[in-house]
């Protein structure tokens, strides 16, 4: 299945890709553990700042620890991954590709169109393997939907409604950077990113886009709910809708509703449902009317589960790309490239500033220079 | 200890499923009120069903609190606590960090702090007792009730087999059975990587329950890396997700799972009377009346 081909899982012994992971948080941890567990990996060392944590890991795990990037690159890995607050994603990633190597980074990519467009250059003209944590391009049924597109299945579409709502800020007082907008943080970035990065991947990057409401129930320094009018050159248009302060949902739910000439497609992680009028092309294993189809059959089942199959194919498949690399074989398709999560980038910062020509929107917090403390030392000494 | 053959599990009463999220919506509608949640319980006590498996969802502490005042109604009922309830820590780091919400969970917060003010190292006997605190903390609603076995959520042993933290094992086994007198157990999504860890953490014999169903779902590695485990290693398989969240018919599922006789227990999630019943009865018949013989 899949337009992408079959995610296999764990190619086994090609090559031993020695990654360094930079931060140690939720993702991070989350990344070395799936790191851990893949045959084809040797975990150089993780670099954090909270020292505490590493200690116990170093104890009881032998894992090295680093409290300056440059040390860990200067071990010389393949493969950084790169799991810090996001404002210190550019100096970070700028550093491994000047140092040649290749680089996964959680989402978003940077803050700016204009340094993730600037990265993505970098690494094509470095010829590095680059990947972006926008992981639900692995999950089986929106990359049916991908899929089903690609087969011109549903015909032109015409609109797509674009949801993400959970329970992340429920309280006014917020101690992480993901509270500070200026950290990266707010719903804009860590939770509207996603139904983005999907439209991005169905439909391309919008004309205009308009009708941006940033608004805020809780926070005080971000957005907790992202709204928004987005218009394509075929005259497709899309809406995105997404709040991260609602707890009646149990955990991050993301909804794809695309509208087409021939059909229509709901899809969420665990199901797709799709109706095709009887004008559509049906492709095989479908029907005219509703048809569902669930994770069940589209998820193939990986080598190690974590929290999700889509989190542990999308490292396997950095480490493939890696390794290929590395070895001279053939390039794997690449999937959140940074090129391709510099569109995204793009158009995350449409909904942050807003094109000129549209009318007057809410914005919550004014922009103002990145939070680059953590990670200041790495770039002195590189540079 | 002999584990029941059927477990009652609770991700029902939760609004999860792993297919389809319209499903689990409904759910969490239909057991808003605990009462719900607990007239399902006394469904399956009235068919025989024994043992709770249950995460530490606030709302299972209401669930405690009803069998403490009316242990007549509940003889012989075991809950097998599953900790920790990892949603809740998840939205606590994103909001408050790691050490926020560790700080946040921990009942007393001079530990952490002083931990943090002593040393820059959490290492050495610090993390011991920080697990062992941590359990606690999940353990007080289950105060003064029957909690033979103690599991370990699968999203915790699963990073810990990532990150090679075999310590923690048995920090945690040790701590289950000398304060609690219980077994303990591990959910994992990743059964033949656990049972290396558990047997590299001198754990014996141990409770492991993993996705184990027809369909190989969420099987990782693959049904056949799971027999093999099954054939040849020593420890106390349970079968959760046995029906593929809805996918397989349950006489297909529990036939399946017959074939497999190394497999203990099933951990099921009926939320009707007849649901139940169908249940217990498929199992009756494939098991012998045995499934529900009283502890």
């Amino acid at each position: 299945m899949g337009a992408l081909g079959d995610i296999v899982v764990c190619s086994q012994g090609v090559a031993v890709i020695r990654v360094g992971v930079i931060g140690a948080g939720k993702m991070g941890l989350s990344h070395l553990a799936i790191l851990g567990a893949h045959p084809d990996v040797e975990v150089v060392g993780v670099c954090d700042s909270m020292g505490y944590l590493l200690d116990v890991l170093e104890k009881y795990t032998g894992l090295r620890k680093f409290s300056d990037s440059a040390d860990l690159f200067d071990q010389h890995p393949d493969a950084v991954l790169i799991a810090t607050p996001s404002a210190s994603h550019v100096v970070l990633v700028r550093d491994a590709l000047d140092r040649g190597i290749h680089v996964f980074c959680e989402k978003p990519l940077t803050l700016t169109a204009a340094e993730s467009a600037m990265l993505a250059d970098a690494a094509t003209d470095a010829r590095l393997v680059t990947q972006v944590g926008y992981h639900n391009r692995f999950v089986g049924t929106f990359r049916e939907v991908k899929r089903l597109l690609d087969l011109h299945a549903i015909g032109r579409v015409s609109h797509v409604l674009a949801e993400a709502y959970g329970p992340v800020v429920l309280r006014p007082k917020g101690e992480t950077w993901r509270s500070r907008k200026t950290a990266g943080g707010g719903a804009l970035y860590d939770y509207a990113a996603h139904p983005l990065d999907l439209l991005c991947w169905y439909l391309g990057e919008p004309e205009t886009v308009t009708g941006t409401v940033l608004g805020r129930d809780f926070s005080a320094e971000a957005d907790d709910e992202v709204y928004g009018t987005l218009r394509y050159a075929d005259d497709a248009s899309a809406q995105l809708s997404v709040n991260w302060s609602d707890e009646s949902y149990r955990k991050m739910s993301t909804k794809m509703t695309l509208w087409g000439e021939r059909g229509k497609i709901i899809a969420d992680r665990q199901e797709c449902e799709i109706y095709f009028r009887d004008t559509a092309e049906v492709p095989d294993g479908y029907r005219v009317g509703w048809n569902s189809i669930n994770t069940t059959t589209l998820t193939p089942s990986v080598w190690y589960y974590l929290r999700g199959e889509e989190y542990s194919a999308q490292i396997d498949h950095f480490v493939r790309s890696v390794a290929a690399a590395k070895t001279g074989s053939p390039a794997l398709e690449p999937v959140n490239d940074f090129a391709s999560a510099a569109a995204t980038d793009r158009l995350i910062e449409r909904f942050a500033r807003g094109p000129s020509t549209d009318e007057p929107r809410h914005v919550a917090a004014p922009a103002a220079r990145p939070d680059r403390r953590l990670f200041t030392r790495a770039r002195r000494r590189t540079r | 200890m002999t584990l029941d053959r059927l477990l009652l599990g609770d991700n029902q009463f939760f609004g999860v499923n792993h297919m389809s999220e319209e499903r689990a919506h409904a759910s969490a509608l239909r057991f808003q009120d605990t009462s719900a949640i607990i007239e399902v319980i006394d469904d399956a006590v009235e068919a025989g069903v024994r043992s709770f498996m249950c995460t530490t969802h606030e709302r299972i502490g209401e669930v405690c609190d009803h069998v403490r005042e009316h242990p007549a109604d509940y003889p012989g009922f075991a809950f097998l606590p599953c900790m920790p309830y990892a949603h809740k820590y998840a939205n606590a780091v994103t909001e408050l960090g790691m050490m926020g919400a560790l700080r946040s969970f921990l009942p007393d917060e001079g530990f952490m702090n002083a931990a943090l003010r002593g040393g820059r190292s959490l290492a050495g006997k610090d993390i011991e007792g920080l697990i062992t605190l941590l359990v606690d903390a999940e353990m007080k609603m289950f105060h003064g009730l029957a909690t033979p076995v103690v599991f370990l959520q699968n999203i915790v042993v699963d990073l810990l087999l990532g990150l090679r933290f075999d310590a923690a094992f048995s920090i945690f086994a040790e701590h289950v059975r000398s304060r609690y007198g219980a077994e303990p157990g591990f959910i994992t999504m990743n059964l033949p990587m656990a049972v290396d860890a558990l047997e590299r953490a001198g754990i014996d014999d141990p409770i492991v329950c993993s996705n184990m169903n027809k369909l190989a779902f969420r099987v990782s590695g693959g049904m056949h890396a799971y027999d093999d485990v099954l054939a040849t290693r020593e420890f106390r398989p349970v079968a959760m997700s046995v029906f593929a969240s809805g996918a397989i018919p349950p006489r297909e599922a529990l036939t399946w799972v017959r074939e497999r006789p190394q497999i203990r227990s099933v951990v099921f999630g009926a939320s009707t009377p007849q649901h139940i019943r169908a249940t217990v009865e498929i199992a009756e018949e494939l098991w012998g009346a045995e499934v529900l013989s009283p502890r």
